[in-house]
């Protein structure tokens, strides 16, 4: 269950815009943001909110890569594989990243702390290779660095 | 400004990991320590990297002026300081060894920044700077005293072409939305630069967001729109972040919302945040997003001009071309034009990566030969390796090789050799590059973004890919360029929007360009640039091993052997090629063939 509070902004926008479905992104980010990914839950109510049918919410949620319909961890790692990335040695990187913390990528760690994902593209290309970990983004990284960055966000999870 | 002291220190993402926020509070430091009275610090661009210099690897940059005079330094570190303020600030004496070198000039001279140009000079949080630098004035004149047809000829006649890949007159485009009858219209800004190696709109956003906003308002006064988006990808969180803020002041001022300038003429813009889909930035697929739809492609015509959102009349435009507009709108479109070539007015700003030298992000006049670019604003290719090809274009572009140097860059320029502008990725490949393997992360690219709504995108890229992969892996058989080739132009021919169409774009310019390369590993199953592991074999060469191990920790199959201070060993009949004992040996130990 959202509280209602949030229940009530996000019917105020909805009711702003210019069709319910127009917000149906905004709605599904924010139940995201509450429950951590996009539950079950989460799409009956965006459903409800939105008055479309769950089925219609799950069309649109398998759509968009940022909308996890899975268990994430706290932090999702984003490394990014694009064209610039990859010719810095990105792809290396991911691969050495996602053998220390044991997991495939696209995996979660036993924790639940790190989500590993690739992401194309970061558009760091300039400091290449590049990483986001949630909002941060962090660049020209070596496997050192990547893994300094990794403990600090660690850190910063717990706090 | 005025004649006090001012220091400028470098804050973005480069400038921070180098250490610029430790130099600017040294900075603080110092003047205080010395009595410094008329000094001020400032940051040049804030947290991130903005288009300010697109010269990071020479961070910590600063800036001293004193009396006027500007001296850039680089590489600074927080303990030269000190050196800096008693030298140069209470000396009058710049420090010769630390300023910039010919090349960073080099750099900038060989650009001309017209877009870019206010980036990092403004801080982009605050509207009363980018009103200090002209800002909405364009908005008003042509308001206040410019019919809407006025607006979309000046535009017409300045030649601007859309910089978001297409390269279509924009006023023209604006003329053809202009002419439906309608109860409402749409203009549209899409920042929702996915391709790979491209990060201008960002840069132009989180740089100088207020331009962006200033380009849209008159683009809505020309068509008549009363109500924008700006449709923005969500992995560029502050990018957004200064766009909200601006769009907030641009309203508190009365630039955004009702009766305009004390016109009749109302906007409203508002922010619509993408969730992680290249295909989204496909103009109709855009338009889906944002309507709550699967952002898929929709056929053309009808063309979103004549019917875009909610099936009303659309314009949608890149976030570079709604920044030029106050620009042409403020100097006219002679002034725009008389810069670039015959078929392509002004500048574009390119986003340069890969193996050179200075990376970062230019602007250039259009029409620019491409070793200019390269070997001048680029400094050429780094570590003196050999230059082999530059990607232009992202996934829809191509490969252009070495003998096509001399190659203008336009439009028509890079459309002749079979590339494309796109959005202006320029990604510099050298010697050590594979042009299959290129080729197959491109595939790979457009695979994984490809919607699946049209049968030829959704499964024709799958195949290209699966046979690339075999070709990298040694499996390539005779016969199979054929079979890409034919491959390629099919999914090209019959791809409903132009991710599809344009998906085999870097297969067919490799095969062009580079078909010794395919039949190297397809015949003689050899990787010429040594790139694809699975047709190399590693090894190890005693005379350089010193033993230090790294290797073996970096081999995730435990393939490598060898005592401590011992030349090590790789068991071949283990080795899965990954490649990480090459790049974990600091000794060039470890060889491939």
């Amino acid at each position: 269950m959202i509280p209602d509070q949030l229940k009530t902004a996000l019917a105020e926008h909805i009711a702003a815009s210019i069709t319910p479905r127009e917000a149906a992104v905004t709605v599904m980010k924010e139940l995201q943001a509450h429950y951590g990914w996009l539950t079950d839950e989460a799409v009956a109510e965006a459903a409800q909110l939105l008055g479309i049918s769950p089925l219609q919410v799950e069309e649109l949620a398998t759509f968009y890569e940022m909308i996890y319909r899975r268990p994430v961890g706290k932090r999702v790692v984003h490394v990014c594989d694009s064209i610039s990335c990859w010719a810095m040695g990105g792809e290396s990187l991911l691969g050495q990243l996602a053998a220390r913390l044991g997991i495939p990528v696209g995996g979660t760690d036993p924790e639940g702390m790190f989500t590993l994902l690739p992401c194309c593209c970061l558009g760091n290309c300039g400091d290449a290779p590049t990483m986001m970990v949630g909002d941060n983004l962090y660049g020209r990284l070596t496997l050192e660095t990547a893994l300094g960055v990794l403990e600090q966000e660690r850190e910063s999870a717990k706090m | 400004m005025n004649d006090g002291i001012v220091v400028n220190v470098c804050m973005g993402t480069g400038g921070i990991a180098a250490g610029g926020d430790m130099v600017m509070q040294e900075f603080i430091k110092e003047f205080e320590t010395a009595g410094v009275k008329n000094a001020t610090v400032k940051e040049k661009c804030r947290l991130h990297k903005v288009g300010c210099r697109g010269f990071c690897a020479r961070d910590v940059l600063v800036d001293i002026t004193v009396d006027g005079q500007v001296s850039t330094y680089q590489y600074i570190q927080p303990e030269m300081v000190k050196r800096l303020v008693q030298e140069h600030v209470l000396g009058a004496k710049p420090i010769t060894e630390w300023l910039v070198g010919d090349d960073y000039h080099v750099f900038h001279d060989n650009q001309t920044k017209r877009v870019l140009a206010d980036l990092g000079k403004i801080d982009p949080e605050s509207i009363e700077e980018y009103l200090g630098v002209d800002g909405y004035k364009a908005a008003e004149k042509t308001l206040t005293t410019m019919k809407p047809e006025e607006v979309i000829q000046v535009v017409k006649d300045s030649g601007l072409r859309g910089r978001g890949g297409g390269g279509f007159p924009t006023g023209v485009k604006w003329s053809f939305c202009a002419a439906n009858k309608a109860d409402q219209r749409y203009i549209i800004c899409n920042a929702d630069e996915g391709d790979p190696g491209a990060f201008m709109d960002r840069s132009v956003v989180e740089g100088n967001p207020h331009a962006v906003i200033e380009g849209m308002i008159i683009g809505a006064y020309a068509i008549g729109a009363s109500v924008g988006y700006v449709y923005i990808r969500a992995e560029y969180p502050l990018a957004v972040d200064r766009l909200r803020l601006a769009l907030k002041h641009a309203e508190e001022r009365g630039f955004l919302g009702k009766k305009l300038f004390g016109t009749d003429f109302s906007l409203k813009i508002k922010v619509k945040l993408g969730a992680g889909a290249f295909v989204c930035g496909e103009e109709t697929a855009l338009i889906a997003s944002i309507e709550g739809e699967r952002g898929m492609p929709r056929a053309k015509p009808p063309f979103p001009a004549n019917k875009g959102l909610w099936g009303k009349p659309t314009i949608i435009n890149n976030v570079e071309t709604f920044a030029n507009i106050p620009q042409i709108m403020n100097k006219g479109a002679a002034w725009y034009a008389s810069i670039g070539s015959e078929k392509s007015k002004g500048t574009k700003v390119i986003a340069l990566t890969g193996k050179i030298k200075n990376t970062g992000l230019i602007e250039i006049p259009m029409g620019m030969p491409l070793k200019d670019i390269i070997f001048k604003v680029g400094g050429g290719i780094e570590g003196n390796k050999l230059f082999k090809a530059v990607q232009t274009g992202g996934p829809s572009g191509g490969c252009i090789p070495q003998q096509f140097i001399d190659l203008p860059v336009d439009y028509e320029g890079l459309a002749s050799v079979g590339s494309m502008m796109g959005s202006g990725g320029m990604v510099v490949l050298d010697e050590t590059d594979c042009m299959v393997n290129i080729s197959k992360f491109f595939l790979q690219f457009t695979q994984s973004e490809s919607c699946g709504k049209c049968v030829p995108c959704r499964i024709g890229t799958k195949r290209l890919l699966e046979i690339l992969t075999r070709i990298t892996e040694g499996e390539g058989k005779e016969g199979d360029i054929e079979l890409l080739q034919q491959l390629a132009e099919d999914v090209r021919d019959s791809s409903l929007c132009g991710l599809g169409m344009s998906a085999p774009n870097p297969v067919i310019s490799t095969i062009k360009y580079f078909r010794h390369e395919y039949e190297a590993h397809i015949k003689h199953k050899k990787c010429p640039a040594k790139v694809c592991n699975k047709l190399l074999t590693f090894f190890i060469r005693e005379d350089m091993c010193v033993g230090c191990g790294m290797c073996a920790k970096a081999c995730s199959v435990n393939a490598i052997s060898g005592e401590k201070k011992q030349p090590h060993k790789i068991n071949n009949s283990m080795c899965i090629q990954c490649g990480s004992c090459f790049d974990a040996c600091k000794f060039s130990a470890v060889l491939k063939e």
